[in-house]
């Protein structure tokens, strides 16, 4: 098996993008622009977790370094999460971390998002901005 | 005759979802009857709740799921009561099952059909704002997830019948009678908004931008009408003056409804500030009589909203509206403080409709045979809140009064405390267990995964093309199995996997269709009863992330399909069965504090057999309420008192500590100890138990303003109170002035208390009964007389009660001049006034023990909110646990409230307490951390991110060559951990396993997203 790494043009560029979301918020969110068939783009591939919390900022390097064009880690609104917290540690944590990405001028392919189980268009839109940002970057070159 | 170990629940809003939930984890069979096609009640159709700003679907959701998962859960919808018979502990009742018209078992909640329905029906759950099909489903989020036919639009066309594959629909299915045999009833059905439409003067259903609040909610909801997007009805353009009348069917004696409804003016601000943050343009307004934000940190929320957002309140009552015919914009006129009428335009008028008895509420107290009261609630007395005024049935939620969501919450909670005590002898009579084969020994194996893929009908199939998946799923690493199937979660197909399992010795199992938040637990549970750990299990969203989304895209679609599933089958790979923990419990209970609330929730655990230990700090029980005489209902409280420490005091199983001082606690969940010091000499024992219950109360404050300890003629509400009731005292006096709002509502205490204003209008009351020709002057800021308390505030004004309002930034100023006292007051509207009192009381608020809360949240490390009362575990669907398990909180610890409030949450405290006090083991979740301990650097933090108190640091002996030193590791509880995994990334060396969540497993998923075959 090989890593798909191919150069594309712009126009033609179809991003990989992971997405993580929370058990109980946004990948709530997620389902309700599945129930509401709100259609985004096909560029991202959600992995679960419980919380936001769980996002270890390895997870994100580790993306890039395979090639994934963007990342996107998503989590209850502030004052929302399940665990009381854990969104606040994930937005701290998020902060200083993308002083490390701006090294690696990374930090314009990772974003942080906030999204609620009731909001499934703002899903979509906040998967379709992110995917035209992505888009407008280009693919990701070998590190 | 035995009891029955059953409980009938009516109404499935969050009332009786809560009550359900409380009474089947306490070992009882629950029977919840809905009238409508899903639970959710109200709070389903909200966009927010107050004074967080809590997504209301976000946190209800799981409470819905937990409801239709229960195994002591029956969900009984489109059903009503015909009748009861028998007595408490075994009544029978009939109901009648409405016809859904199709198959509530086969049908899968696909919604296939209500895509392909021609006729359009109105949808209720959107207020009428919007259409739905003639079969649909109640909302999104609905459960049970299941369709109905609206009989009055259904064509019979046929198409619903013939396009569903689950084969549901059957149009002649009748209704049905059901017979149960129940020992207790709680009646939680909830309120009907006020329907505006009698007040013709307001215009709502003439003018078409006159709307209720209920639809305004609905506007504001991103699942609304608009997607969120607040668009006035008559052109759809963005409203940006609103304007929001409140008391529309509250309070308003003309129109039968003198009574208040409790919830409106916050949420009323919550609507406002979400408009506001919806939309910057908007400009709210709000036309107020008082702002009754009397709850727990609501005070704030409305000085945020003032402050922040830059809600305007206008204290006017608007009678009437006036329509612009051209634009349809609104007239609104008010008289400004000096006089003037000002006619102030607005594009959108929402009406902030009270609470009415649920219309059915008659019929059903007929049936039941109990009472109402005057207003057509539910008949409660103080001293026993969710009792009706027939044994054995009990209410809860806002059939008793107008409430909001938390105390709702609690009431329910009390409710299910009450059914214990009738029923606690049936327990666990009527619930079943399982019987689980022996789990099988996968952990030598290599991992051999089976995939089910779901076509969900065609809504998966008619976009992605599974067969393709299913034999590109084959061809993928690990994968000993796949196939697809119309509908993987069909109780035929849960066969099918059984077998598929043994016959392929599968110990990985794989299910692509549609939402694990939904339908983990069904697959876990059918692995399981073939002895698969329920761990050994991964579920991939094809429905909902790939063919609903991608609609017009099918092979895009099909291409994630395989992508996600990959990503899958990695993790899947990496699965390992994990362990849920059995931990012991000791059956005995900690009750700190000896008021009202500790003494209630200590003869509610020691009625069900369980030994407590109570501890006091004074050296006599009955806490604050030791200063009260009467309540405003006129109930006797030292007579309830004293039979209340007679039960307290003559009940064996309850330990009374006096005096007594906590010195440490320790331990979890199922197994505290806790070491204090008691009695006059400080003996001191160590107490072992399995729940703790707060109920440390508050204190009155005590005033440095109005010269207060330096006058007699100035005295406190309470002193004041004991005059009344005990003495002669005020017979000679000719005029009284009393000050609201004294250490409360300010900089140093910025909260309500509650309580104060009824106390004061209690008083007045007695003192014109006493002596109807004296003079009562009320200074106050906003009268809060929440609920039916509205009525004393109405019978003190028709007593001659004089009310005169202050602002916080011209409070009423005491001058003594030759021993003559002066109050000076500034009322808005009237200019400065002046009055010669005898005796000037002071309404003081309640304030919390700060040194003592301090010490005792150190030892049982739970938090306290700003103003030092205890912070509960979600202020809106947790009001009586912590977020630390097995440690509850009840009464004035909690926040400021009066006796049937405390009574109330004690009971209710009660209830969560003896989830934990009836079960012999605990059940911990395999979702948990764990520390590899060799490489943790004891750097703590992850004690710091946890918010569960589940970790600490445990000093252990390291071994060098010839010396040994101390050294900090830290260890998770796994009877504590709730499995969110912030620990695990917060660890800078990598060194906690987040089970289930791994790092492995995650990168595993990560690698395989960009691998293609």
């Amino acid at each position: 098996m090989s890593k798909s790494k191919k150069k594309v043009d712009k126009k033609n560029f179809h991003p990989n993008i992971l997405c993580f979301c929370c058990n109980w918020c946004s990948y709530a969110g997620a389902d309700l622009a599945g129930v509401s068939r709100f259609q985004y783009p096909s560029t991202i591939r959600i992995l679960r977790v419980m919380c936001s919390g769980r996002v270890d900022p390895a997870f994100i390097l580790e993306a890039f370094k395979d090639g994934i064009d963007g990342v996107i880690v998503t989590g209850c609104h502030i004052g929302d999460c399940h665990y009381l917290k854990g969104n606040e540690f994930a937005r701290d944590r998020f902060e200083r971390f993308k002083e490390v990405l701006k090294i690696f001028n990374l930090d314009k392919r990772f974003k942080l998002e906030w999204v609620s189980a009731s909001e499934g268009k703002r899903f979509a839109e906040v998967i379709t901005e992110f995917t035209n940002k992505i888009k407008n970057l280009g693919p990701l070159q070998a590190l | 005759m035995a009891k029955v170990g059953a409980v009938l629940v009516i109404g499935g809003g969050i009332a009786g979802i809560q009550a359900s939930i409380d009474l089947a984890d306490s070992g009882y069979k629950v029977y919840l009857a809905e009238s409508t096609t899903s639970i959710g009640g109200v709070m389903s159709q909200l966009d927010k709740t107050f004074p967080t700003n809590d997504c209301a679907i976000c946190i209800l959701a799981p409470k819905l799921v937990q409801t239709g998962r229960h195994e002591n859960i029956e969900i009984l919808i489109n059903s009503s009561i015909e009748k009861i018979e028998g007595a408490p502990g075994h009544f029978k009742v009939d109901l009648t099952q409405r016809t859904l018209r199709l198959d509530q078992e086969k049908c899968t909640g696909c919604g296939l059909c209500a895509q392909q329905c021609p006729i359009e029906a109105i949808d209720l759950f959107n207020e009428k704002l919007s259409n739905i099909a003639a079969i649909s489903v109640k909302f999104p989020q609905a459960v049970p997830l299941v369709f109905s036919i609206n009989k009055d639009k259904c064509i019979g066309c046929g198409i619903c019948k013939g396009i569903c594959k689950a084969k549901a629909i059957d149009y002649d299915l009748q209704d049905k009678l059901i017979t149960l045999d129940v020992g207790a009833v709680v009646l939680a059905i909830g309120f009907d908004e006020y329907d505006p439409t009698p007040l013709t003067e307001l215009g709502y259903g003439k003018h078409l931008n006159v709307i209720t609040s209920i639809e305004f909610e609905r506007i504001l909801s991103a699942s609304g009408p608009h997607s969120g997007l607040i668009l006035r009805p008559s052109d759809g353009t963005i409203p940006k003056k609103i304007a929001f009348l409140h008391c529309v069917g509250s309070r308003d004696r003309k129109h039968r409804k003198d009574y208040c409804s409790s919830v409106c003016c916050m949420y009323t601000t919550k609507e406002a500030v979400i408009a506001k943050e919806h939309m910057n343009i908007i400009e709210p307004t709000i036309f107020t009589m008082d702002i009754r934000a009397y709850g727990k940190d609501f005070d704030k929320y409305i000085d945020r909203a003032k402050d922040e957002y830059g809600v305007r309140y206008i204290r006017r009552r608007i009678s009437s509206i006036k329509e612009i015919p051209d634009s349809k914009d609104l007239i609104v006129c008010y008289e400004t403080k000096n006089g003037k009428i000002i006619k102030e335009i607005f594009n959108l008028v929402v009406l902030s409709v009270g609470m009415e008895p649920n219309q059915k509420a008659n019929e059903l107290a007929q049936k039941l045979d109990i009472q109402l009261n005057e207003y057509g609630f539910c008949k409660t007395c103080t001293f026993s809140p969710v009792e009706t005024s027939r044994s054995g049935i009990y209410v809860c939620g806002s059939f008793a009064t107008p409430k909001d969501i938390p105390e709702t919450v609690i009431e329910a909670s009390a409710a299910a405390g009450c059914v214990n005590i009738l029923l606690s002898e049936a327990r666990n009579k009527l619930v079943t267990k399982k019987e689980l084969p022996e789990e099988l020994d996968v952990s030598d194996q290599p991992p051999r995964i089976g995939v089910f893929i779901c076509h969900c009908g065609i809504n998966i199939g008619g976009v992605v093309d599974v067969p393709n998946v299913v034999e590109y799923v084959k061809t993928l690493p690990n994968v000993v199995y796949a196939e697809h199937n119309l509908y993987t979660c069909s109780a035929d197909t849960q066969t099918n996997i059984k077998e598929k399992i043994k016959k392929n010795n599968l110990n990985r199992v794989i299910v692509a269709s549609c939402t694990p938040r939904t339908h983990e637990p069904l697959f876990q549970a059918t692995i399981r009863e073939v002895g698969l750990n329920k761990y050994l299990f991964e579920m991939v969203n094809i429905r909902d992330q790939c063919s609903w989304v991608h609609m017009h895209e099918p092979e895009k679609a099909t291409a994630k399909s395989k992508d996600l599933l990959r990503m899958s089958v990695a993790k899947a790979s990496q699965l390992i069965p994990l362990q849920e923990q059995e931990i012991s419990v000791i059956n005995k209970g900690l009750v700190i504090g000896g008021g009202v609330s500790g003494m209630t929730a200590a003869l509610n655990l020691a009625s069900q057999g369980y030994e407590i230990f109570l501890v006091e700090k004074e050296d006599s029980l009955g806490g604050i309420a030791k200063n009260i005489y009467r309540t405003l209902e006129n109930d006797d409280v030292q007579e309830y008192l004293k039979i209340l420490i007679k039960n307290i005091e003559s009940n064996q199983l309850i330990h009374v500590f006096k005096n007594a001082q906590i010195n440490g606690i320790s331990g979890y969940i199922g197994n505290f100890s806790t070491n204090i010091s008691y009695g006059n000499n400080g003996k001191i024992i160590d107490l072992e138990h399995g729940i703790i219950i707060v109920a440390t109360g508050a204190k009155e404050y005590q005033p440095k303003e109005y010269h207060f300890g330096k006058d007699q003629r100035i005295i406190t509400q309470t002193q004041f109170e004991k005059d009344l009731f005990t003495s002669d005292k005020i017979k000679g006096l000719k005029s009284i002035v009393m000050i609201q709002c004294v250490g409360s509502r300010n900089d140093d205490f910025p909260y309500c208390s509650r309580v104060c204003c009824s106390e004061a209008i209690k008083n007045a009351l007695k003192a014109k009964e006493i002596n109807p020709n004296i003079e009562i002057i009320i200074l106050y800021r906003d009268i809060r007389t929440y609920g039916f308390k509205e009525k004393y505030y109405n019978f003190a004004r028709d007593k001659k009660v004089i009310f005169i309002r202050y602002e916080e930034v011209e409070p009423p100023e005491l001058k003594i001049k030759n021993k003559e006292l002066k109050i000076i007051v500034t009322n808005p509207d009237l200019g400065k006034l002046e009055i010669n009192p005898d005796l000037i009381v002071l309404s003081t608020g309640l304030v919390a023990p700060i040194k003592e809360n301090e010490e005792l949240a150190k030892m049982l490390k739970v938090p306290l909110n700003e103003d030092k009362f205890f912070l509960e575990a979600h202020v809106k669907l947790r009001p009586i646990d912590f977020a630390t398990d097995g440690i509850y909180l009840c009464g004035c610890a909690h926040s400021p409230k009066d006796i049937r409030e405390s009574i109330a949450q004690s009971n209710g405290a009660a209830a969560q307490a003896v989830k934990i006090l009836s079960s012999e083991k605990l059940v911990t979740s395999g979702l948990v951390a764990v520390v590899i301990e060799e490489n943790c650097i004891g750097c703590g933090s992850c004690v710091e991110v946890c918010q569960f108190n589940a970790i600490e640091l445990i000093e252990k002996e390291r071994a060098f060559e010839d010396f040994t030193m101390p050294i900090m590791k830290s260890y998770v509880n796994p009877a504590l951990c709730k499995g969110c995994g912030t620990c695990g990334a917060q660890c800078p060396n990598s060194t906690i396993v987040i089970k289930h969540f791994g790092f492995e497993q995650i990168h595993a998923m990560i690698s395989a997203l960009l691998i293609q075959s």
